[in-house]
C-alpha cells in the first residue's frame, strides 16, 4: 500500500479541483510521486465520495465492534441486570469490585475444566483434521477428467454451506441412539449405539464433524497451491528420473509447504476458539463435564445464570489471551517469510 | 476392417468430447491399475460420505408412515414416495411462519450487507484516497479481536433491539473478509476503463454501478452468497435476541424439532392420529433448511477459488 498522495486518478486534473499535477501516466497514477502534494483540504473534496461510501460500514463496525469493548467494563463490577432495562444505564450504576471476578474465576474448576476441554478439543482437531483436506487436494488434483473432478469438488464443498443445526441433525439421524447406525445394528441383533450422548468420545465427534463440514472446503486453498505449480518442474524431474511418488515428494509438496505452514500457525493464533455454535448445540447432550468450552462457559454464566460481571471477565481473559496468540501467530508467520493476515 | 481403418484417419476422427481427459504428458507414466481403482474408490466413500445421509434424509421425508414403519426408523429405498409431510409443515404452521421469517431476514439481509460491503469496498479500493489506509485498518483490525459474547449482548439489548428482527440482521451485518475480497477484485479492474468514465463525467457511485459492479459479477456472486449462507444458517443471535417463540426462524424451529424432539405446534395432533411420522416431520424441516443452499450453491461454485484467492491472505 503506497502512502500516496497524489490524485488517485488522471481524470481528477479535469475537474474544478486545480490539481498541481503536471503530467501523470494514467496507470502510474497510484504510484508514489515526488510531486503533487495535495492539501489536506482539496484530498477531502476530491476523496469526499469515497469516505462517504466507506461510513456505513465504518459505522456498524464501530458500534458493534469497537464499542462493545468499553463493555467489557463489567468485568470489573458487581453487575447488576435489575439497575435498569438499559444495559448501559446499569453499567453506570453497578458498583466496581476490582478484580474480583477473576479472583473467583481462577478458583472455579468449573473454569479450568473448560480450559482443559478447549485445548484438548484444539489439539485433537488439529491432529485429525488439518491432514484431511491436504490428503483430499493431492487426490483430486491427481484426477485428470474434468467431470470426475468437478462433481467432486461440487459434492464435497456442499456441507462447507450447511448450518451447524443441520450438520449435528444429519450426525443425529446418523449415529444417535434412534439413528441409521443403531438402527442397523439392532435388526442384526446388536445392542443400539449412541455416539451423540457419549462424553468420552464427545471431541472426537467434534472432530468428525467438522471434517464432514469443512475438510471438503479446505481443499481450495490447496488446490490453488498445487495449480501453481510449473509444469515444467515435474517434466525436469521426470526427465531426472523421478517416478511418480519422487516427483510428489520433492515436486508437490514443497509447492504446499508454505501454505500448509501458514495455516497451521493460523490455526494456532485461533486456538482458544474451537466451534462455539457446534459445541453449545451439544453440550446438553453430553454434560459439561466434556462438553464445556470457554466460549460456553462464558454463555452459560452471562446469559443463561445472568452473572454477568463473572462472564465478561471470563471472556475477556480468553479474548485477551487469544489476541496474544493471533499476534505471535503473525510474528512467526512473517519469520518465516509469509504475508500472515496483515502486513508488516 | 474398412470401419477401424477409417478411425485412424485423423480427418474422420471426433474431437475429444469436453469432459474426456487431457491427454497425458509425454513423461509421465501411465497410471496402474491398482492406483486408479485406489484413488477411484477413495474418492467415491468421500463423496458418498456426504451424499449418503442427504439421501436418506430426503427419502424419509417423502416417505409414508407405513413405509419408515416398515423400515423400522430411517428409509433407504424409496417406496411409496408422499408429500404429505410437507403439505402439512407449509400449511402455515409455525415451520411455515418460521422459514418465510428465514427466507425475509436472508433477503433483507444480504441486500443490506451487500449494499454497505460494496460500497465501502469501492471506497476502499481507490488506493491513495484521503484517509483510505486509516480506515482499512480499523476494519482489519476488528479480524483480531472480538470485544467478547457479554459486551455485545448487553450492547444490543441497550440498542433496544431485542425482539426485534434488526438484532438478526445489525450485529452480524459485515464481514470484513468479504470486504477485503470484494476490494481486492476492484482494484484489479482496470484504472484507464475508471479513468475514462471520470472523464466522461460520471461520478463515483455512477463508476461503481455501470463500470466496476458489471465487471465483477463473479465475485458479487459468491460474496452474495456467503452473506446469504450466513443469513440462512444464523440461529444463535434468534436464541439471544428475541424471546417471542413466534419470531423465530427455521434454524431455531429445526433445533426444537430435531434435536429437542419437541413436535411442532399444531402438528401433534397429526402426529398422534398415525398418518404421519414424527420422523417424517423432522427430515421434511431438514430438508427444507438444506434446499436453498443446496440449489444455489452449485452455480456460483465455479468463481469460488477464485474468490476465496484475491482476498485471502492479503492485506
Amino acid at each position: 500500500m503506497s502512502h500516496s498522495t497524489v490524485p488517485r486518478s488522471s481524470a481528477e486534473a479535469g475537474t474544478p479541483v486545480k490539481t498541481p499535477v503536471t503530467s501523470v501516466d494514467v496507470t502510474g497514477a497510484r504510484k508514489e510521486q515526488g510531486s503533487g502534494k495535495l492539501s489536506l483540504r482539496l484530498r477531502f473534496r476530491r476523496d469526499r465520495v469515497l469516505i462517504l461510501m466507506t461510513l456505513p460500514a465504518v459505522l456498524l463496525v464501530l458500534v458493534f465492534n469497537y464499542l462493545p469493548i468499553l463493555g467489557n467494563v463489567v468485568a470489573f463490577q458487581d453487575y447488576d441486570p435489575y439497575i435498569s432495562d438499559n444495559g448501559i444505564v446499569s453499567i453506570l450504576h453497578s458498583p466496581f469490585v476490582g478484580l474480583e471476578n477473576f479472583q473467583r474465576i481462577f478458583e472455579d474448576s468449573a473454569f479450568w475444566n473448560a480450559v482443559q476441554n478447549t485445548l484438548v478439543l484444539f489439539i485433537i482437531q488439529l491432529v485429525l483434521f488439518f491432514p484431511i483436506p491436504v490428503l483430499l487436494a493431492l487426490l483430486i488434483n491427481s484426477v485428470v477428467r474434468p467431470r470426475v473432478r468437478a462433481v467432486a469438488q461440487a459434492v464435497l464443498y456442499l456441507p462447507h454451506f450447511f448450518s451447524w443445526v443441520l450438520v449435528i441433525a444429519v450426525f443425529q439421524q446418523m449415529f444417535g441412539g434412534a439413528g441409521m447406525l443403531s438402527q442397523l445394528l439392532r435388526q442384526n441383533g446388536y445392542d443400539g449405539l449412541d455416539i451423540m450422548t457419549n462424553p468420552d468420545t464427545f471431541a472426537y465427534l467434534i472432530t468428525a464433524q467438522s471434517v464432514w463440514k469443512d475438510a471438503g472446503w479446505g481443499i481450495i486453498v490447496f488446490l490453488a497451491a498445487l495449480a501453481s505449480v510449473p509444469q515444467d518442474h515435474y517434466e525436469a524431474a521426470a526427465m531426472d528420473g523421478a517416478g511418480r511418488w519422487r516427483r510428489m515428494w520433492h515436486v508437490t509438496l514443497p509447492a504446499l509447504r508454505p501454505v500448509i505452514a501458514l495455516l497451521l500457525v493460523l490455526r494456532v493464533g485461533d486456538a482458544l476458539t474451537v466451534g462455539f455454535e457446534q459445541i453449545l448445540l451439544q453440550r446438553d447432550g453430553v454434560g459439561t463435564n466434556a462438553g464445556e468450552v470457554l466460549d460456553t462457559f462464558v454463555w452459560w454464566n452471562g446469559v443463561r445464570n445472568q452473572d454477568f460481571g463473572y462472564a465478561a471477565a471470563a471472556g475477556l481473559i480468553k479474548g485477551v489471551v487469544s489476541i496474544g496468540l493471533v499476534l505471535a501467530a503473525n510474528k512467526i508467520a512473517h519469520l518465516m517469510g509469509e504475508q500472515g493476515v496483515y502486513e508488516k | 476392417m474398412w470401419e477401424s481403418r477409417q478411425d485412424t484417419e485423423p480427418a474422420q476422427r471426433k474431437a475429444p468430447h469436453r469432459w474426456a481427459a487431457p491427454p497425458r504428458p509425454a513423461w509421465e507414466e501411465e497410471p496402474s491399475k491398482a492406483g486408479l481403482a485406489g484413488k477411484g474408490l477413495a474418492l467415491t466413500i468421500a463423496c458418498l460420505a456426504v451424499v449418503f445421509p442427504l439421501w436418506i434424509v430426503i427419502v424419509t421425508s417423502l416417505s409414508s408412515r407405513k413405509t419408515i414403519d416398515e423400515a423400522g426408523g430411517l428409509v433407504m429405498v424409496p417406496k411409496g414416495i408422499t408429500f404429505i409431510a410437507y403439505r402439512e409443515l407449509l400449511n402455515g404452521g409455525q415451520v411455515t411462519r418460521a422459514a418465510i421469517i428465514s427466507i425475509l431476514v436472508t433477503l433483507v439481509g444480504t441486500l443490506f450487507s451487500m449494499a454497505v460491503s460494496v460500497l465501502c469496498a469501492y471506497g476502499l479500493s481507490r488506493v491513495g484516497s484521503l484517509a483510505h489506509r486509516w480506515i482499512l485498518m480499523v476494519l482489519l483490525a476488528t479480524m483480531f479481536f472480538s470485544a467478547g459474547l457479554i459486551p455485545t449482548y448487553l450492547l444490543v439489548q441497550s440498542l433496544g433491539l431485542t425482539d426485534s428482527y434488526l438484532a438478526l440482521i445489525l450485529p452480524s451485518a459485515l464481514s470484513v473478509f468479504n470486504i477485503l475480497v470484494l476490494r481486492s477484485f476492484f482494484m484489479g479492474i482496470s484504472q484507464e476503463l475508471i479513468d475514462a468514465a471520470r472523464i466522461d463525467g460520471a461520478g463515483d457511485f455512477r463508476v461503481l454501478w455501470q463500470i466496476v459492479m458489471p465487471l465483477s459479477r463473479a465475485v458479487l456472486a459468491v460474496i452474495t452468497l456467503f452473506y446469504a449462507v450466513g443469513y440462512w444458517s444464523a440461529w444463535f443471535n434468534a436464541s439471544l435476541y428475541l424471546n417471542d417463540q413466534d419470531m423465530m426462524p427455521l434454524q431455531n424451529v429445526m433445533i426444537q424439532l430435531v434435536q429437542r424432539q419437541e413436535a411442532p405446534v399444531g402438528l401433534s395432533q397429526a402426529i398422534r392420529t398415525g398418518q404421519l411420522s414424527g420422523l417424517a416431520i423432522q427430515m421434511a424441516v431438514m430438508v427444507m433448511a438444506l434446499l436453498p443452499v443446496a440449489v444455489l450453491s452449485p452455480f456460483v461454485q465455479k468463481h469460488f477459488k477464485k474468490g476465496m484467492l484475491t482476498g485471502a491472505v492479503k492485506g
